[in-house]
């Protein structure tokens, strides 16, 4: 099918993790389900295997290789009628395990991440907050630094692998006055004291365990912060892209397998004398189905491909999260009616696909939350890769009697001031590293941080990272009314290039 | 985003195509539009500069190009807010020089195809009778053998182009099978009715009756009895292009929808501020986005010679509902003016009202998906 993306060899990794599936989870997976837990053996086995950190580097016990293979992991893993199983590992591989890859120093990566290659460790993302979820901002969990280490005080709720997990990479806030630029990463170990977990029960997900948290007074070492202070809003942002695209993977590699488990249901269930796949009206609602899954899996599988060219495409993996979940859901419901009295009945497992559907559309940020990053990208910024018509909109907006040449002779002049002002900042802030580029469409603004000291020009050159942004929103994120977090989300701002640059955009304006 | 199939030379013809469209057709749209029909002198200038013979080869005139270049092409069109221009163009372009292409002897090739590519002359297909559609096994008119000719008798409904061509490409009953025939506009015993429609009011569409036509043998296009095989191997490409042409069509009425919403203010703010319009939005974009990458696959599958019987018919299925959609919950977005001629969304709903209907209707989709997924049936490749 999708013979441009998997090669002879992907395809042999299919069949052994499929082989291995089927032998060593398939028949376990009901007494999982009743157990509400998974023995750590099978991850251990898994790891063992090469199954896991399959796109990790090999000095970690990773295999190096490309995403494609993450993405049969995926598939196969949420093809064996258990949302819990396979949510236990993505939240490892794909959504906590890359902070400490991407941020973290080389003490913590030496010290987490061949665990959770050899499944001899487990990690869960601790985010959400019984008073805040995709609201990341308004996280209460504090981190106070004391000594060499953190005191934090808080709760998490909602933490896939809370209870029988290894350790929690935490969203915290290090500085509480600070908004998103004061939230900070941190690695707390499960068994720290002070970290006590409550089990909570669920309505599907059964076989996963999922905690609400509590962090008593617990000592967290200064060493366990994940990158930089303050940072840790952009790296949650960095690593939406991945967790919304596992996300959409699982959601439409479970409804193919409804189908495909319905299908033969219908060919051996009979009505009236005949197989009720003879039926007209349930076969033309089978080709729906069939055809709302073929072509989400053809644009999941393009965006996947754009991300493993690494391209930024926040937007179209969000979009992706979005009609793939909705889309299971839809799925799982109408095949549910094709087993009749026995769909509701857990002999069959599509009772099963059928509850732990439902979560999709709400974990790893709600429809509604993509609706709202989708809108903004797409009405706020309807060209969202060019900047100038984002300015250009802009500045009608703001200045709508204004005439435009008079806005344009008055950039220059604001633009030197505000390079003397920052000048001044500079002589305290750390040098970038590499080259950043503010482009307004008309003007830039060019930083050359390869030097000891950022310098500031007016020079039009290519840079390691180019960030398109609208006058008028550059001067808000450099007075702090603009959050760059926000503004990145919402397509006010947009990043190309290398994103290591522009993770550094806080400190230069602080 | 899509770089991986689009080259440079893909994106100079679509800057050129756009220009020529905004230049020499969307100012004459809405008299078009008015007069039912398009008139011949766009087919020449069409032909001129290329546009009739994409995929055709050269040495017929035609363009020798991939096929990005045909799904540009389809996408532009979509582009000039005419339902009814689209299919005046494809009708002939698509329709019936696919058949005399594929099918056509040396001498149908020179006769037609040529004149066809530059634009000189107007084809159309047809297959649907008042009795019978998408149930091609079920067609009555007939044509039978005699000295030298073929006595055609029967009618044909729902054709585009059907008034105005120069010929016909018509699929008729030769004894148990179904042939493909020529049949020149001006032979004695065809005759036209123009018939009115909900919308597509720049494309004349005829019901033609064929009263004893003598048909000379020589215009046979390919073999005998094997129409209903033609027939089915140009479906895949029909169906694609119409899914490209419904995806286009969507992605232009949000586009349109989205300018609009950004000018009109409500209770003191743009429209685009209201959080459940917004929302609505959102969802379109990504089902138009998620549309596009599947039919973006489909057309790289079709150019690598992909068998896609059963995709084709899910991206025409997905595509047209979502065009249907699509320009329904839009012209929402423009409350009362969405109503009114003065907007472009009123014709944008009525054209995309056919897309469901028309090359083969979404039931007629979803039997053959049906027959494909649920029965394992293949359809000979």
């Amino acid at each position: 099918m999708n013979t441009y993306n998997f090669t002879e060899e992907h395809q042999l990794f299919r069949q052994s993790l499929k082989a291995f599936l089927e032998k060593e989870v398939t028949p376990h997976i009901d007494q999982w389900e009743e157990d509400r837990r998974i023995p750590r053996e099978i991850w251990k086995k898994m790891g063992a295997m090469g199954f896991l950190g399959l796109s990790y580097p090999e000095e970690y016990g990773g295999l190096g290789l490309d995403f494609f293979y993450d993405v049969i992991f995926c598939e196969e893993t949420s093809k064996v009628f258990s949302g819990g199983f396979s949510i236990t590992q993505m939240v490892v591989q794909y959504m906590s395990g890359p902070y400490i890859l991407k941020h973290g120093s080389d003490k913590l990566k030496q010290k987490y991440l061949p665990g959770i290659i050899s499944g001899e460790l487990i990690s869960c993302i601790g985010i959400t907050e019984p008073s805040a979820g995709s609201d990341v901002a308004n996280i209460k969990t504090t981190a106070r630094r004391e000594g060499d280490h953190y005191l934090v005080n808080g709760s998490k709720t909602f933490i896939t692998n809370g209870v029988y997990g290894d350790f929690i990479v935490a969203v915290v806030k290090t500085d509480s006055e600070a908004g998103s630029a004061g939230i900070s990463l941190l690695v707390i170990d499960r068994e720290a004291e002070g970290v006590s977990a409550t089990k909570l029960k669920k309505l599907g997900w059964h076989a996963s365990d999922t905690a609400e948290l509590s962090f008593d007074q617990v000592k967290v070492p200064v060493e366990n912060l994940i990158g930089q202070e303050g940072q840790g809003f952009y790296y949650l942002m960095g690593g939406l892209q991945l967790e919304r695209l596992s996300g959409a993977i699982g959601a439409y590699a479970a409804s193919e397998t409804a189908l495909d488990y319905s299908l033969a249901y219908m060919a051996e269930r009979t009505a009236f004398g005949r197989p009720i796949n003879r039926f007209q009206v349930l076969r033309h609602r089978v080709a729906q189905l069939a055809s709302e899954i073929e072509a989400c899996k053809a644009f999941v599988m393009h965006c996947a491909r754009l991300h493993n060219d690494g391209q930024y495409v926040v937007k179209e993996c969000s979009m992706a999260k979005l009609l793939a979940t909705e889309l299971s859901d839809k799925v799982m419901y109408q095949c549910l009616q094709f087993f009749g009295g026995y769909g509701f009945m857990e002999e069959y497992k599509i009772a099963r696909m059928f509850r732990d559907s439902r979560v999709g559309t709400i974990g790893g940020g709600s429809s509604e939350i993509m609706r709202e990053i989708i809108a903004k990208m797409v009405i706020d910024d309807v060209d969202y890769r060019s900047s100038s018509r984002t300015q250009t909109r802009t500045q009608t907006q703001t200045h709508p009697t204004t005439p435009k040449p008079e806005t344009r002779n008055s950039k220059p002049e604001t633009l030197k001031s505000i390079i003397t002002q920052l000048e001044k900042r500079a002589v305290q802030s750390k040098s970038l590293g590499k080259s950043l580029k503010f482009d307004f469409g008309e003007k830039q603004l060019f930083i050359d941080g390869k030097g000891e000291k950022n310098d500031f020009s007016l020079k039009n050159e290519a840079a390691d990272c180019t960030v398109k942004i609208s006058f008028e929103n550059f001067q808000k994120l450099i007075s702090g009314k603009l959050n760059p977090m926000n503004a990145m989300i919402g397509g006010d701002l947009v990043i190309e290039g290398d994103m290591g640059v522009a993770m550094k955009l806080q400190s230069l304006f602080s | 985003m899509y770089d991986h199939y689009f080259t440079e030379e893909h994106h100079l013809f679509r800057q050129s195509l756009r220009s020529f469209l905004q230049k020499e057709v969307i100012p004459h749209i809405p008299s078009w539009e008015e007069a039912g029909e398009t008139p011949r002198s766009i087919y020449q200038l069409f032909g001129k500069m290329g546009y009739l013979g994409l995929m055709q080869p050269s040495r017929y005139d035609g363009s020798d190009c991939d096929f990005w270049f045909t799904v540009i092409l389809n996408e532009e069109l979509a582009r000039v807010n005419s339902g009814g221009f689209s299919a005046a163009i494809g009708a002939h372009a698509y329709l019936a020089l696919t058949h005399i292409g594929s099918q056509g002897s040396e001498l149908q090739k020179q006769k037609y195809l040529v004149p066809g590519i530059e634009g000189k002359t107007i084809g159309c297909l047809a297959i649907t009778e008042p009795g019978g559609g998408s149930d091609v096994q079920a067609l009555r008119t007939t044509a039978t053998r005699q000295a030298g000719h073929y006595l055609v008798n029967g009618s044909k409904t729902f054709i585009t182009n059907g008034v105005n061509s120069d010929y016909i490409i018509a699929a008729v009953k030769t004894g148990e099978g179904i042939s493909m025939l020529i049949i020149d506009r001006d032979t004695p015993g065809v005759s036209a009715t123009a018939l009115k429609k909900l919308g597509w009011h720049a494309s004349d569409t005829g019901e033609i009756a064929f009263d004893k036509v003598k048909v000379p043998l020589e215009n046979l296009l390919g073999q005998e009895n094997q129409g209903f095989l033609y027939i089915m191997k140009h479906f895949v490409l029909e169906r694609l292009t119409l899914a490209v042409g419904g995806m286009a069509a969507a992605a232009f009425a949000l586009e349109v929808t989205l300018q609009y919403m950004s000018e009109r203010t409500a209770f003191g703010r743009p429209i685009n501020r209201f959080q459940v319009l917004r929302h609505r939005v959102a969802q379109m974009a990504s089902e138009i986005e998620m549309n596009k990458a599947f039919i973006y696959t489909l057309c790289q599958r079709f150019q690598d010679g992909d068998y896609l019987v059963k995709e084709a018919s899910m991206a025409k299925l997905l595509a047209t509902q979502l065009a249907d959609k699509v320009a329904t919950e839009c012209l929402q977005m423009f409350g009362g003016y969405g109503f009114m001629e003065e907007y472009p969304m009123a014709r944008i709903f009525r054209d995309a009202r056919l897309g469901t209907i028309g090359g083969g209707t979404s039931e007629i989709m979803c039997e053959i998906i049906a027959k494909m997924v649920v029965d394992g049936k293949g359809y000979g490749g």
